[in-house]
């Protein structure tokens, strides 16, 4: 655990249950339905605290939400990937075609 | 106070509604099983040309139509001689928040603001998402967009990650879920909580701000081909896109023009499955959305959805995830357009029928959307790769969704696979059956005339699969 204090006013990320599994829907598939419905949103903290403490966050739009801290300010790190070989020459497949007028 | 328990929420599920859509879907209802579509879309929506004002006032719409020579070249090269129709794609990528969900978004967006609302909350994760976020915006609103986006190992699918940070640049309160239908009942709390109104993608409003996007494409293709459309390929989900498309071709008189639904073939895998999630590399789009709404669109989040598919779309086809990133790249290397995967499998389909036509003929693909990380082939496919799903070129028939992904080996290996229309159309009818559990003898003339226009048969084609029901 993580002791740091993180200032009240930080831009944070909370993790919350909504559903526990015994709570779930009914008819979901087996390994949907023993995972908890799990909520994860963002907001300003509302009190100075530590990772994994309940806290309230103010929204952007100024809602107050409740849940386990578990961010600060994290980062988007979703990325382009790898250029995918498979694809590569595809451009130049076509364009010989078109070129050559060939049926493949 | 009221309860949050699910089975409480989801009782006054049509209460919320109610409050949050400032409609009364009661007034639309008929006999049974019956409603008056006609009613509800005139009476709830706006005109055509009231949505063109509505637009112009968010710079929505008016996209550029391309044509796309090369491709045709290379469908050309491929088909058998005098075959293989100009191919047009409209770029609706252009519009302000990046695909043509902004013409769903505005009309939402303009009636929430003059019903008073002081916000809206879309359940979307999806291009909707920032539609919403970006039209609200504009009208002063505040949003919230809900997202299915983590499994739970709390790995994000990479297309929605990239949703959610287009939502929070717009400055939108994103609520992100695992995976599961309830998240439903997080929107449902949420509208009651807040008061704000249900952009949902299914209302009036939702359908209606795409039939410009039909008009246009009438418009510009009579003034550059002088001829209407032949076939208009549509990316087909929940149904919004194909219904409100087909609705503004009609409104421009452009009748004989085939309607084309096409969806990623994503068979055996489980929408609902925690495990499934992340072994899909397209998250609309698919046949996981297309076919369920095609059969039973009341599904949706209102009472009635207004997006109804079997009353317009007279052929719907399939394609591979291979086949759409292959031309996905075809499109950025040949026609110098980079765009996101999802929208381009009407492309794909249109690619493979283009060969079936006439070289006179010419055949649309309606949309495009923006692309950028995590939802670009590349992502898609290093993300699948890390899941262990086997990418290759090959055969793209040997596919088997959530297991591999085959890249096409040459062109010439992209085709359809047509679904049975009439295996739909008799779906429809079952599920009509079981939803207001009736029999087909209890079936009364008005309802009988009410299911042919779903399915847009005649009376007789009813009769008969009522009988086979039996």
């Amino acid at each position: 655990m993580n002791n740091k204090i993180i200032p009240a006013g930080s831009w944070v990320q909370i993790e919350a249950t909504i559903l526990a599994p015994a709570e779930r829907a009914d008819h979901l598939p087996e390994e949907t339905k023993k995972c908890p419905l799990m909520l994860l949103t963002k907001g300003y903290l509302k009190k100075a605290s530590s990772l994994g403490e309940e806290v309230t966050v103010t929204t952007i739009i100024g809602r107050d939400i409740k849940g386990k801290l578990v961010a600060v300010n994290p980062a988007y790190l979703h990325t382009f990937g790898r250029p995918i070989p498979e694809l590569l020459t595809v451009g130049q497949e076509l364009r010989d075609m078109i070129s050559g007028g060939l049926k493949s | 106070m009221k309860s949050k328990s699910y089975t409480d929420v989801m009782s006054r599920r049509n209460e919320i509604m109610k409050q949050a859509l400032g409609l009364d879907y009661s007034e639309f209802e008929g006999k049974g099983i019956s409603f008056s579509y006609e009613d509800m879309m005139t009476k709830a929506g706006y005109s055509l040309e009231e949505i063109m004002e509505i637009q112009s006032e968010t710079n929505v719409g008016n996209t550029p139509l391309i044509e796309l020579k090369n491709l045709t070249s290379a469908a050309r090269a491929l088909a058998e001689p005098g075959k293989g129709a100009r191919i047009f794609i409209k770029d609706e990528a252009s519009n302000p928040s990046g695909s043509f969900k902004a013409r769903r978004a505005s009309v939402s967006c303009y009636y929430a603001k003059k019903n008073g609302y002081n916000g809206v909350v879309a359940a979307t994760s999806g291009n909707y998402g920032a539609a919403v976020a970006s039209q609200a915006n504009m009208r002063n609103l505040k949003s919230i967009i809900v997202q299915e986006l983590y499994d739970s190992h709390g790995v994000g699918q990479p297309e929605i990650l990239e949703k959610g940070r287009k939502c929070e640049a717009y400055g939108a309160e994103v609520l992100q879920l695992t995976v599961g239908p309830e998240l439903f009942y997080t929107f449902l709390l949420v509208l009651e909580e807040t008061g704000f109104f249900n952009a949902s993608l299914y209302t009036p409003f939702g359908i209606a701000g795409i039939e410009t996007l039909g008009y246009e494409i009438v418009e510009e293709v009579r003034t550059r081909c002088s001829r209407d459309p032949d076939a208009v390929v549509i990316t087909h989900a929940g149904g919004g896109n194909l219904t409100g498309t087909a609705r503004g071709l009609i409104k421009a008189g452009s009748s004989d023009t085939r309607i084309i639904g096409a969806s990623v073939d994503l068979s055996g895998l489980h929408m609902a499955s925690d495990s499934d999630f992340n072994r899909k590399s397209f998250t609309t789009g698919h046949t996981g959305f297309g076919v369920p709404f095609t059969t039973w669109p009341d599904r949706a989040d209102v009472p009635r959805n207004a997006a109804r598919s079997l009353r317009y779309m007279d052929r719907y086809v399939t394609i591979s995830q291979g086949e759409v990133f292959y031309i996905t790249e075809a499109l950025a290397q040949l026609e110098g357009l980079e765009r996101g995967p999802a929208g381009n499998t009407s492309l794909t389909a249109a690619f493979a029928i283009a060969q079936e036509m006439n070289e006179d003929q010419v055949i649309v693909v309606q949309e495009t959307e923006y692309t950028g990380a995590g939802k670009h082939v590349t992502a898609q496919l290093t993300f699948a790769r890390e899941n262990g799903i086997e990418i290759r070129r090959g055969n793209p028939s040997d596919q088997v969704p959530g297991k591999n992904i085959i890249i096409p080996e040459n062109p010439g290996l992209i085709s359809t696979t047509e679904m049975d229309m009439d295996n739909l159309r008799k779906s429809y009818i079952r599920n009509s059956l079981k939803h207001y559990n009736i029999t087909a003898d209890e079936l009364s003339k008005e309802e009988i005339e009410f299911l042919a226009e779903e399915i847009n048969k005649p009376d007789t084609f009813v009769r008969n699969i009522l009988q086979e029901i039996k």
